[in-house]
């Protein structure tokens, strides 16, 4: 057991921060600083850097176009992109919907959709949840009827809401759970179907936020058909995919290196900013403390979740324990915007969206680095109660790896 | 002791809970936010001419109701139950407090404005490098024939866009952050040099950065004893965070109310959510932070004419609870809501907003803590 990277990794950190100072696209760069709200572009814009370079999907077997890291080089990774503050890879397609299809796909499906996937063309949402299934997944009710067309192909017709669907707005395809089987148990009538957002019947309404982003949608289908073979796995076995998608959500969701990133930037706020005493307020006890407990709680994250990619390494896929992961890193997420909100002070009132900030610098409204300090703690309330609510998390290890 | 409210007082509540009921849904608000002005002045001349309550806490001499703290106490209370913006704070508990206090020449004509909804006030206090430190001032008045000259910046003026005179805080003397050499002027908002920017603010009110650029002001602006303000300043900001924590103990009613109807109509698993026992536990130590919390706002009411030294300390204590209980029973109404409590349509988003800004207003809670240590600890006998 040794904490040390090998020169090995140390070669390869220094290459891939090499490779994001030199490729990392400069207008992104830009809208980050201003904290502007990131457009479909945007965020493709790294993404095609990276699908280029062939690094988009770190944690994808080679086999279906993976770069073989270890998973220190993986954590090596992560570091580095957030040191870099670069904006995160959509996961809808790489880290859900891309491992669900290379996992349990047929070999044509995995041609038609993986291309698409990795290279970006394809924006992918999820249709998940529903008004009446948050916590309770598989309560769902959107239902999918098979019937075979007058071209006599075999089709589903697909009724039904969805709900928080994330950045539908921009979808090319869904991933989606639906009923196959109104008659079998909750969780075995469940299938995962793939559908083309394009299709007739499929309406997407914006659902604004509170901090007035518009990140999430509502998803209403009526009649929309659905090829057959856009089913993923077996009919009826969709819980099997989803059961499997959400181990990975979970994985993925602790979000260490950010939160490393969102502390070092508000070590930097509070060297700025002055406590009341007209010191900085990053040598102000009460907040000093703050940041301290933070940094140790990040700590202990971070080596659990260094001690799971171990163990998934060594071929134990990620368990229940992941929920752990999603809790503490949530709450860490969290308590990062508290404190952001905290040092902004008094600048953290103003409320700039779609007001007009430039124009007049002789008469700022605040340093930058309070702008978005309230929306993004508003914003951040969502991470305890999407991927599974910390208190459905906690009822998973009380389960599963309690055994209570 | 008597925890009761006089007739005339509950009179009062319910003639604030009835106007509100009928004019200020949560949608009528919702368009009065987006609005331009983002106020409502017929809101407010209805408050002095038909409910008579921007008179609450001033005495039947100057045209009021005859009440103090305890009034304002209770339009508080039920203006955080229905988020009301009007500048009720800024003006009849600051202005009106600032005025009543210092035995200012003008004052009973300038209260009489503030009851008849003519004189609207906002608190120019703060400064971008002072954090909670009511002393911490770079904004100067210089002597300047008979009168003064203003130079300086206050951050973030709530209500400002609204106000027709500005109370600014200034320095006359000392330097940064010396309790001495602090003075306290009514600035009629039209003078000449007065630049702001306007903006909203996230939960739903309007306010200014404020610049004093050469700005003449004559002498009888001057509030209070020259040099000799930062006492007045206190006494007032402790009667304003009193009324802070009255406004949160309505806003937290709501949340905690909203959450259980929610808790008790959502069904997730065959079930009402209220029915685990983990969400139970939650809303029952958001019910206990919210008596806490009123409990905290009637001490430090009461106790707001004691010696300085008593009020100082019990308004600090009270902000520190309501601060904790803010964050609490905010995040938890928006936890037990899931996806529902991060949507903008929905009310309770808004009052965990108001609530979060209601965390830092007049101090954060480290502020009031470092406070209360200093009168009950250091300073002890």
């Amino acid at each position: 057991m040794n904490l040390d990277f090998s020169p090995e990794d140390l070669a390869f950190r220094d290459e891939v921060r090499a490779f994001i100072a030199a490729n990392y696209p400069a207008s992104l760069r830009g809208k980050q600083e201003e904290g502007e709200e990131l457009a479909k572009e945007d965020f493709l814009a790294w993404h095609r850097v990276l699908a280029a370079k062939g690094w988009v999907n770190p944690a994808w077997p080679t086999e279906y176009g993976g770069p073989g890291w270890t998973s220190t080089q993986r954590y090596i990774w992560s570091e580095e992109c957030a040191r870099a503050d670069t904006i995160a890879i959509l996961p809808f397609g790489i880290n859900m919907v891309g491992p669900v299809i290379y996992t349990f796909g047929t070999p044509e499906q995995k041609k038609r959709f993986v291309p698409g996937i990795l290279s970006g063309d394809a924006w992918w949402c999820q249709g998940y949840s529903e008004p009446g299934a948050g916590s309770d997944l598989a309560s769902l009710k959107t239902k999918a009827e098979r019937f075979t067309d007058d071209d006599g192909k075999e089709y589903y017709l697909v009724n039904g809401q969805k709900t928080w669907t994330t950045m539908a707005q921009h979808a090319d395809w869904g991933f989606f759970l639906v009923r196959t089987d109104p008659t079998a148990k909750i969780q075995e009538g469940i299938s995962f179907l793939l559908i083309d957002m394009k299709s007739p019947g499929i309406t997407v309404r914006p659902i604004i936020t509170l901090g007035g982003e518009h990140e999430v949608n509502e998803v209403w289908l009526e009649n929309v058909k659905v090829p057959v073979e856009n089913r993923i796995y077996e009919e009826n076995k969709g819980w099997t995919c989803a059961k499997f998608l959400l181990a990975h959500e979970r994985s993925g969701i602790a979000g260490v290196a950010r939160s490393k990133r969102g502390i070092e930037r508000i070590r930097q706020m509070a060297t700025t900013e002055l406590g009341d005493d007209g010191q900085s307020l990053l040598k102000d006890a009460a907040f000093k403390r703050k940041v301290a407990e933070l940094e140790i709680d990040l700590y202990a994250l971070e080596y659990t979740e260094l001690r799971t990619l171990a163990a998934e390494s060594a071929g134990k896929g990620p368990g229940p324990e992941s929920s752990v992961l999603k809790i503490k890193g949530t709450e860490i997420q969290q308590r990062v915007t508290e404190l952001a909100l905290e040092a902004a002070g008094h600048y953290g009132a103003p409320y700039f969206r779609g007001f007009p900030t430039d124009g007049d610098n002789m008469h700022a409204i605040g340093p930058d680095y309070a702008h978005r300090t309230a929306p993004t703690y508003f914003n951040v309330r969502k991470t305890s109660i999407y991927g599974g609510s910390n208190e459905i998390q906690r009822n998973i290890i009380a389960k599963m790896v309690l055994g209570l | 002791m008597d925890f009761n409210f006089t007739e005339e007082q509950s009179m009062l509540r319910d003639t604030i809970a009835s106007f509100l009921q009928d004019k200020y849904s949560f949608d009528a608000r919702r368009a009065t936010v987006k609005s331009d002005s983002g106020w409502r002045a017929d809101h407010w001349q209805a408050f002095a001419e038909e409910l008579g309550i921007l008179g609450a806490p001033f005495s039947e001499d100057l045209g009021g109701l005859g009440g103090g703290a305890l009034e304002n106490m209770i339009v508080m209370e039920e203006f955080g139950k229905a988020l009301v913006i009007e500048p009720y704070m800024g003006t009849v508990v600051i202005g009106g407090g600032f005025l009543k206090h210092s035995g200012h020449a003008a004052a009973s004509d300038l209260i009489g404005g503030i009851i008849g909804g003519t004189v609207v006030t906002a608190f120019a206090y703060a400064e971008p490098q002072g954090r909670y430190n009511l002393a911490d001032l770079k904004t100067t008045a210089k002597k300047d024939g008979a009168g003064y000259v203003l130079n300086g910046h206050k951050a973030v003026v709530i209500g400002s866009p609204w106000a027709t005179h500005l109370i600014v805080t200034a320095r006359t003397g000392g330097s940064q952050r010396e309790a001495s050499g602090i003075s306290v002027f009514l600035v009629d908002k039209k003078s000449a040099g007065i630049v702001t920017r306007d903006y909203p603010t996230v939960d739903g009110l309007r306010a200014s950065e404020v610049y004093f650029e050469n700005v003449s002001i004559p002498a009888d602006a001057l509030i209070g004893v020259e040099g000799a303000g930062l006492p007045l300043i206190e006494k007032v900001v402790d009667e304003a965070i009193a009324a802070t924590c009255a406004e949160s103990v309505g806003v937290l009613r709501k949340l905690h109310e909203g959450t259980l109807d929610y808790a008790r109509q959502r069904k997730q698993f065959g079930t009402a959510i209220a029915n685990f026992q983990v969400l139970q536990h939650r809303m029952v130590d958001m019910f206990i932070n919210v008596e806490q919390s009123l409990s905290m706002t009637y001490m430090a009411t009461l106790k707001l004419d004691e010696s300085d030294h008593e009020r100082a300390k019990a308004v600090s204590a009270a902000k520190v609870q309501i601060g904790r209980s803010c964050k609490f029973v905010g995040q938890s109404a928006i936890q037990i809501h899931g996806g529902m409590g991060m949507t903008d349509e929905l009310a309770i988003g808004h009052y965990f907003k108001r609530a979060t800004m209601i965390e830092g207003q007049f101090g954060s809670v480290d502020h009031h803590l470092r406070r209360y240590e200093t009168l009950s600890i250091d300073q002890a006998a």
